[in-house]
């Protein structure tokens, strides 16, 4: 029980430090590796309450894919970086405020006097989290699921089609255009009466 | 036997449209000849039957009443079109198709060089359908529809030549001042269906005296009370006025004689214009039971029996002289059913409608001779050179001066003496009034006639050498009208009027049981005890007033247009006053343009100015924009259209929605 | 035993940090979009959380759907910011105002 705790405390301070820092770093490049860091705690954190296969799913996913994106992004982008982050100076006080107030009014809200101590449910050692999860998965959220393949089918064609260029501009003849074209769509006779000389 | 008489009513009626559905339609393929021999034999087929059917109505006592078409159905009131021949429908039936067979005919002399006579022959022809479908109808809606109908071809054909201003001019206002007409009517239509539940002319009359005994009385103004029965006729008798031209509401008459000569003839004298009385008639079971209306009926049409005789007077347009008699004979026909002769006053209409039909088709014919110059100043002395038209001009004004044995006499007479039996409210100035109209119809009528025929030529040189006799389609016509309007009096007076000899079945009078007179109001049976025949009445009548005065409007007339022609400018020039208020025509015009036309246009431009333009425009229709202009010049700040304000405000509404929820 | 409230806190904390992340580095889309991952993160503790307090692996499966739909979200986000950069060759939320009333 003990090193679960300490697994937890140190963990989520992890998470809290390397979320606070993301917010705050100049660069993008850093926040982003922070988000990373971020990512991996609280994957840490998803194990420690038995949901193994989440926690993986998000290292996999997040870490390896999702960020490698943005990093992609971040480093593709020519932009000068201090530059932009005009004003951050400016709306602390405020935004500082307000979010302290609603995770203030949060804790306060989901503390122990209000939720209680829930004891979480035990489990054998032979238990499977990605059995379990499976089970539900493909049996009653079968449609819910392929609706979701179909969404990701969704977003890949439309990353594509936004982001793609197009064709670029050569000139290059096509020779079956060439051959299929018809006289009669190009040139059109008119009969028309002689004008008589003014 | 019924089934016959139903059949051939509707061939009757149908007709006439058919023959204006052709005329109008085919007009260009069929030609003008083929237009107007396809109306006229139309509207001649008509005519034979109504004379069959008049025939076995009046002498074989048969009759007819029944829907023929169920035309809508609404909760418990069903509107039918249907027939109810009767007596008094079979009389109008006749009156309608033998005037308008005549005016047919005329026209196609008439009308004969007018690029419109295709348009013409299809509008007379609907004119006769919209008419007899008035005339037949055995319900209120059926009525109602003939009513607007015959209106709105009256329209049509007062506007006739609508590059003329004048003529448009006229056609509005006959159509406008119809309308303060019909506004009553449907008044009292919509009174009739609410007080008996039903349109049917017979079941409405068969529970007239039921509900007149239950004396409801209703509040049309606060404080006053009225019997619910007047009300009920009173407002029907409105679209009377309205329809047969009774004061205030004559004015549009004599502008209606912007129309063609002809459509003078058929619609603003012989059948359109009657249709108020018709429908009076038609209703006397009602008016019956209401003497306040009957002698608001009396009162009315003896005013404008007298009054607008005076203005025939001074006009010098021929149509206008006989336009004013048409009111004038009118408002003895209205005098005569405020006075409960409804059988004199259907027995005038149907001598009015020939001898008056005679002297418009006749004016028609002097017309066509002067090249249409109406004007009688420019006239005299044409006896020598249209003598058919003199002669059927003469009988016509004979017959509208009561001078016996001729028509008018008879049917006249017997207004006059019903009038002078009356008990009712205002029997007494009725009497005074329709007594002096004898005198000013023979003055005014005469006064029309030596202007015209007699005296000094005043044709102008130019048009002098082309007038001559019109041609044979326009003096037929005045010869066969002559005829009825000789003959038509001492033949029928007996008959119609008394049923003295007897030619007819039970009940006695012509009309029998179409109409219905209360005995207290019984006139007529009065008069019948005088009755002796119609030679005795002819002789009888040197000893009567109404002769005499017709006499001497005659010689006054004579002395001053053909003796003494120079003694007219004296008068008038002694006595200016009377002349201004009579060329004025009492000032209705007058007050109409001011009152009405220029206070419904001020009323007009002030709702236009402040209810349509400062208030719908500018407040409805701009405000609601300008307000919502407005608000989102305010609201639209709230949209920044930066990310991360719409974010913050989430995050704002998220705050609140904890803080609601839990503490 | 860890109480399920540390759970929870922790993801309240890490929901405030995204949303302050979202209000300070409001000219930067590519952190404000890396801020949401976050805020989704935070989201996805307190489910996967709940789900393991409560017994119910529902909340895992939603969880499971979370992740697919944000993994989509970012790369369309992304595609959208690479078309934009292309456009105004900037990424600057402060001047995207043309829906401005």
């Amino acid at each position: 029980m003990l090193v679960q705790n300490i697994v937890f405390y140190a963990t989520a301070a992890l998470l809290v430090f390397s979320g606070f820092m993301m917010i705050i770093s100049r660069n993008p490049v850093r926040s982003a590796l922070f988000l990373v860091l971020a990512f991996v705690a609280s994957s840490v954190l998803w194990i420690l309450l038995e949901a193994e296969f989440l926690g993986l799913v998000l290292v996999f996913v997040y870490v390896g894919a999702v960020m490698t994106l943005f990093l992609f992004v971040i480093m593709m982008l020519y932009l000068d970086w201090q530059h932009i982050r005009g004003g951050f100076v400016k709306y602390l006080p405020l935004g500082g405020l307000i979010v302290a107030a609603m995770v203030g009014l949060m804790i306060f809200i989901i503390s122990p006097n209000h939720f209680g101590l829930l004891l979480p449910v035990e489990h054998g050692a032979d238990y499977s989290n990605i059995k379990e999860l499976g089970e539900v998965l493909y049996t009653q959220y079968a449609y819910p699921f392929e609706l979701a393949a179909v969404l990701l089918l969704v977003a890949i064609i439309s990353a594509i089609s936004l982001s793609h260029q197009g064709k670029t501009k050569n000139k290059t003849q096509d020779v079956s255009k060439q051959v299929q074209a018809n006289p009669d769509e190009r040139v059109r006779l008119v009969k028309m009466p002689v004008e008589k000389k003014q | 036997m019924l089934e016959n008489l139903k059949a051939m009513s509707m061939v009757v009626v149908m007709a006439p449209l058919v023959g204006a559905i052709i005329a109008g339609l085919l007009g260009k393929k069929i030609g003008r000849a083929g237009a107007h021999w396809i109306t006229i034999s139309l509207v001649g087929l008509s005519l034979c039957l109504s004379l069959i059917i008049a025939n076995q109505v009046i002498f074989h006592g048969q009759g007819f009443n029944g829907t023929i078409y169920t035309w809508g159905i609404s909760g418990n009131f069903t509107f039918n079109v249907g027939f109810l021949i009767d007596r008094l429908s079979a009389l109008m039936m006749v009156v309608v198709t033998f005037v308008s067979f005549l005016v047919h005919v005329y026209s196609m002399g008439y009308m004969d060089d007018d690029p419109g006579y295709q348009r013409f022959f299809s509008y007379i022809s609907l004119f006769t359908f919209a008419m007899l479908m008035l005339v037949t109808s055995n319900n209120f809606l059926q009525i109602f529809f003939g009513w607007e109908a015959v209106g709105v071809v009256s329209y049509f054909l007062i506007g006739f030549w609508f590059k003329r201003e004048p003529a448009n001019f006229g056609s509005l206002k006959a159509f406008l001042v119809n309308r303060v007409g019909d506004f009553g009517f449907l008044l009292g239509i919509a009174a009739v269906l609410q007080t008996f539940g039903t349109l049917d002319f017979v079941s409405i009359f068969a529970n007239a005296e039921t509900i007149a005994a239950k004396n409801i009385h209703v509040s049309i103004f606060p404080g006053t009370s009225w019997s619910l029965i007047t009300v009920i006729c009173i407002l029907l008798f409105i679209g009377a006025m309205g329809k047969s031209a009774q004061v205030p509401l004559h004015v549009w008459l004599p502008e209606s004689m912007e129309g063609p000569t002809p459509i003078s003839a058929l619609i603003h004298a012989a059948t359109m214009v009657t249709a108020g009385v018709f429908m009076v008639s038609r209703m006397s079971p009602l008016y019956e039971l209401s003497e306040v209306a009957l002698s608001m009926i009396l009162v009315i049409g003896a005013t404008g029996a007298l009054f607008m005789g005076f203005l025939g007077i001074v006009q010098h347009d021929i149509k206008r002289v006989v336009a004013y008699s048409t009111l004038s004979q009118l408002g003895y026909m209205m005098a005569a059913l405020g006075a409960s002769a409804f059988s004199a006053g259907m027995f005038h209409l149907a001598t009015h409608a020939c001898f008056k039909a005679l002297l418009f088709l006749g004016a028609g014919s002097v017309i066509i001779a002067m090249h249409h110059d109406q004007d009688m100043r420019n006239m005299g002395n044409l006896r020598k050179y249209m003598p058919i038209t003199y002669i059927t001009f003469l009988v016509g004004a004979l017959s509208l001066s009561a001078i016996p044995p001729f028509a008018g006499f008879y049917s006249k007479d017997a207004i006059i003496e019903a009038v002078h039996e009356v008990t009712i409210p205002g029997g007494d100035y009725a009497y005074i009034c329709v007594l002096l109209g004898a005198f000013v119809t023979a003055l005014y009528t005469f006064r029309a006639f030596f202007l015209t025929f007699h005296g000094k030529e005043r044709i102008p040189a130019k048009t002098k050498p082309y007038v001559k006799e019109s041609p044979a389609s326009v003096w037929i016509p005045l010869a066969v009208l002559a005829v009825p309007s000789l003959v038509l009096g001492g033949m029928m007076a007996g008959p119609i009027l008394y049923d003295k000899a007897g030619i007819f079945q039970q009940p006695a009078d012509l009309l029998g049981p179409s109409v219905y007179v209360a005995p207290q109001y019984d006139v007529m049976a009065k008069l019948s005890h005088h009755w002796h025949g119609a030679w005795e009445a002819a002789f009888g009548a040197a000893l009567t007033a109404p002769f005499w005065l017709a006499i001497a409007g005659i010689f006054v007339a004579w002395f001053t247009c053909v003796k003494r022609p120079h003694l007219r400018e004296d008068v008038t020039k002694r006595f200016p006053t009377i002349y201004k208020i009579l060329v004025a025509k009492y000032g209705f015009d007058d007050f109409n343009q001011w009152f009405f036309v220029r206070g419904c246009r001020k009323l007009a431009d002030y709702i236009f100015r402040f209810a349509d333009a400062k208030f719908i425009d500018d407040w409805l229709v701009n405000g609601s924009g300008r307000v919502v202009g407005h608000v989102s010049r305010v609201a639209r700040h709230l949209q920044t259209g930066y990310l991360y304000h719409y974010a913050f405000a989430m995050i704002l509404g998220l705050v609140v929605f904890l803080i609601w929820l839990f503490v | 035993m860890i109480p399920l409230s540390s759970y929870l806190i922790v993801g309240a904390i890490l929901f405030g940090l995204s949303i302050a992340g979202i209000v300070l580095n409001r000219n930067n889309l590519i952190i404000i979009l890396m801020c949401i991952e976050l805020m989704l993160l935070a989201v996805n503790t307190n489910f996967v959380a709940f789900s393991h307090y409560l017994g119910d692996n529902i909340g895992e499966v939603f969880v499971f759907f979370i992740l697919t739909v944000a993994a989509a979200e970012a790369a369309i986000g992304l595609a959208i910011l690479m078309v934009l950069y292309r456009h105004r060759q900037n990424i600057s939320v402060d001047e995207l105002d043309s829906l401005k009333g």
